[in-house]
């Protein structure tokens, strides 16, 4: 991620919500999509404002990869249950320019995982066992120099990992596991209880 | 009545005001409470804030998770509508290519304009922000002071409803006792960022925002804000019961259904249409204030989107507020042989003197913040601390190398989890997956901090804009060309901004996310995206080196004002939304005077 990027990414992490006035940055393309006037009531689902476009391979490797990413845990079920995959496709597929640089990074990267799997074991990626789907994991979910003969496949992990994440935390499950307990009404607003004053140690 | 259409449009009104914003919010709200018939002009849809709010949606009920968008720039449940830094067939154009010389607009098409997703940030210009040049040298002085806006401070956030506090603080104004509403309590991040900044020097305080903490007191204010005026008492009473208070969830920047927030058709226009004072037409874009044969503005034309036709509607006066540059735009596309380069332009200066706020942000991670017992943070929709600008002093012997202040802004806390939740962690944990990476986002989770600097910026001879000669809109309308240059007032300020956040983070013990970055020129956020436009029709004391007198009056055509934030002579730290309401409230009320006085 660059740093702009990353910035944003961040930024939606520490600032979703806040209205920070200049949270978002100019992106000077216009395209068609979502459109200018939806309506933000209603729910929407993936596939539903665009078509969905993984094949049913890219499909299964990419559940498969969810899985391994975000297993399940005693706190929230797995990526991989939770259909994330489907998010990320939505994600891939949609007309705009961002999207459409991460869905070629995105594809490159499960073609690869397939490739690099049957190579070693056999089996494309989402029929490989936990342990062979992990010893390739293990080689690229740390970021690589340009130079690595891996470096390509460490930028998709991330970019993959980051989606996964992004998709998964933001279901009712991801954001029970988290411990976000907001967006409900209230009469008053209390600030932090003092057993969180007290370990922080502010006033 | 109230919302026509240009087919049962009345003849003749007494004030047309283009634009719904803050500006033509405002302006409509006090010209229709005292009984001025008005016609507001809106170029974009009309806005039902009780039915198209999202008000608990998750970002999972959103396409893309809810991710910014060319279209939705601040997420999909954003609330601007036909918004953002491009709006389809409605281009504007640069001067140069130069990155660092762009300046990019937003403008949002709907009723309300960019009122609806707006910071809700209100804070007050102080005594030297009005007189810059006499204290430093630099730009222009304003032709009024401190002690004639702030009557109207104290009136705008009587109406609206702003929480804060009054801390006593140099050039950051107090507001009457009783005026504010208390602010809320402040999260345990910001309460960490005060402890810490103090030992850099840094003060943190309430920030003023225009959410309302409690009801407003509908029993005492109408008679403080329409003295001798019982109709509008009675239409304000009854509107102040309608606005619900905070019930401390949901994101201000999606709009506000139970209206505890201010955004123009939530405070403005309810009251301004019960009055039966005003009309609205919405999709109608103005783009000509015609002129009568007697030098005095006769109306103005827009393109009814509707259908496509160009219509004509007048009155006695015409009042611009169409955001700074639509309104110098409406000018400058005014020629008339009395005025070949533009209404009101004798002096030359529509369209110069653009400017912006200075930004600049910085992120870092905190190890205190991880692994708190979770609680609720979702507070008032925003920020609940700022740090005013606190180098007064050492600015002015010259020892910081930028003449002008800043304020921080920051952001912290376990708010709804986003795409961002989670992404990114390879700088904290080195890149990972599966069970270790689960416990590092809840372990990460809501410990990071967020600062954004927003800092004056000098008006200069080389942020300006003009009418480009070849591209024109949708609707025919030749657009604007920018020209844009920060000075290094700016950039030395913006780089003040990265070193001081960096230290803030590191006195708390954190890790500061890529950066700082200490090159300024880099530093600083594209000229226009904080959305703070204002200049353009500067008012001054000589109609030879200004657009507007003190009353936002044009030199050149006396009954045509501008109550946006185009005669700004300066562009304080202080985010400009409650100087351009308070402004426009003290324009309407010296209309209002000369109506009286039938001098239009």
């Amino acid at each position: 991620m660059d740093r702009r990027t990353s910035i944003q990414w961040l930024m939606a992490a520490a600032a979703v919500g806040s209205s920070l006035e200049a949270s978002a940055k100019p992106n000077t393309k216009p395209t068609q999509g979502i459109g200018a006037d939806p309506d933000l009531v209603r729910k929407y689902k993936s596939g539903e404002l665009w078509p969905l476009s993984f094949t049913e391979r890219e499909r299964r490797c990419a559940n498969a990869l969810c899985g391994l990413i975000i297993p399940a845990d005693e706190g929230s079920p797995s990526a991989a249950e939770l259909k994330v995959e489907v998010f990320i496709d939505e994600w891939i597929s949609a007309p705009y320019e961002d999207q459409q640089k991460d869905r070629t990074v995105i594809l490159k990267g499960l073609a690869w995982l397939d490739t690099e799997s049957e190579k070693r074991f056999g089996a494309v990626f989402a029929a490989a066992k936990l342990e062979q789907q992990a010893e390739i994991a293990d080689q690229i979910c740390k970021p690589l120099p340009k130079d690595a003969p891996l470096h390509e496949s460490a930028h998709f992990f991330a970019k993959f990992r980051d989606l996964t994440a992004g998709g998964f935390y933001t279901t009712p499950e991801g954001m029970k596991d988290v411990g976000y307990v907001g967006n409900v009404p209230s009469q008053t607003f209390d600030g932090p209880p003092a057993a969180v004053i007290k370990l922080v140690g502010v006033s | 009545m109230p919302y026509v259409t240009p087919k049962t449009l009345k003849p003749e009104y007494d004030v047309i005001v283009v634009g719904s914003g803050a500006a033509g919010g405002q302006t409509a709200y006090t010209l229709a409470m005292e009984g001025v018939k008005v016609l507001m002009l809106e170029a974009g849809r009309n806005y039902d804030i009780v039915k198209e709010t999202p008000m608990f949606q998750t970002n999972a009920d959103a396409p893309l998770r809810g991710a910014s968008t060319p279209e939705k720039p601040f997420g999909f449940h954003d609330a601007t509508i036909d918004g953002g830094w491009q709006v389809p067939g409605e281009p504007y154009t640069q001067a140069n290519d130069n990155p660092e010389q762009r300046f990019d607009w937003w403008r949002a098409r709907m009723l309300g304009g960019r009122t609806n997703h707006w910071g809700r940030i209100s804070l007050r210009n102080g005594p030297y922000d009005f007189k810059p040049k006499s204290r430093d040298g630099l730009g222009f002085d304003w032709p009024i002071s401190y002690e004639d806006v702030a009557p109207y401070y104290d009136k705008v956030e009587m109406l609206i409803g702003v929480y804060g506090s009054n801390e006593g603080m140099e050039n950051t104004p107090d507001s009457p006792e009783g005026v504010l509403l208390p602010p809320p309590a402040a999260r345990v991040g910001e309460r960490l960022v005060k402890q810490r900044a103090a030992t850099l020097g840094v003060p943190v305080v309430p920030i003023h925002r225009a959410v309302l903490t409690k009801a407003l007191d509908h029993k005492t204010l109408p008679a403080k804000l329409h003295p001798g005026n019982a109709r509008a008492q009675a239409i304000l009473t009854a509107d102040m019961q309608r606005r619900a208070a905070c019930f401390w969830a949901t994101p201000c920047g999606r709009g506000c259904a139970i209206r505890a927030t201010y955004q123009s058709p939530a405070v403005h226009l309810p009251p301004a249409l019960d009055s039966g004072n005003l009309d609205i037409v919405c999709n109608a874009m103005a783009y000509e204030v015609v002129l009568g044969k007697n030098g005095k503005a006769r109306g103005v034309r827009f393109v009814d989107k509707a259908t496509g036709k160009h219509e004509e509607v007048h009155g006695r006066v015409v009042v611009l507020a169409a955001s700074a540059v639509e309104s110098v735009r409406i000018l400058l596309n005014s020629k008339s042989s009395a005025f070949p380069n533009g209404l009101a332009n004798s002096s030359g200066l529509v369209g110069k003197y653009l400017m912006d706020t200075v930004g600049s942000d910085l992120s870092g991670q905190v190890p205190m913040l991880e692994g708190l017992p979770d609680h609720n943070e979702d507070g008032a929709g925003g920020p609940h601390v700022y740090s005013p600008w606190w180098l007064y002093k050492q600015q002015l012997k010259g020892e910081l190398g930028f003449a002008r202040g800043y304020h921080i802004e920051l952001a912290t806390g376990k708010r709804m989890p986003s795409l961002g939740t989670g992404a990114g962690l390879q700088w904290l944990n080195g890149g990972n997956y599966g069970k270790s990476f689960k416990k590092d986002v809840r372990r990460y989770y809501g410990s990071f901090v967020y600062f954004a600097g927003r800092g004056e910026m000098i008006p200069n001879e080389k942020s300006f804009c003009e009418i480009d000669p070849a591209v024109k809109d949708r609707y025919g309308i030749p657009v604007l060309r920018f020209h844009w240059q920060w000075s290094e007032h700016e950039t030395r300020q913006a780089a003040h901004m990265q070193k001081t956040f960096a230290q803030i983070i590191e006195a708390m013990g954190g890790k500061v996310h890529g950066g700082p970055e200490l090159d300024g020129a880099k530093a600083i956020a594209t000229g226009g995206s904080i959305i703070h436009e204002v200049g353009g029709a500067i008012m001054g004391a000589n109609a030879k080196r200004s657009v507007t007198n003190r009353w936002c009056q044009t030199w050149d055509v006396g009954n045509l004002f501008l109550t946006d934030g185009a005669p700004f002579v300066s562009n304080a730290d202080k985010n400009p939304t409650l100087t351009i309401m308070a402004l426009a409230w003290r324009t309407a009320d010296h209309i209002v005077d000369r109506l009286r006085k039938k001098e239009f």
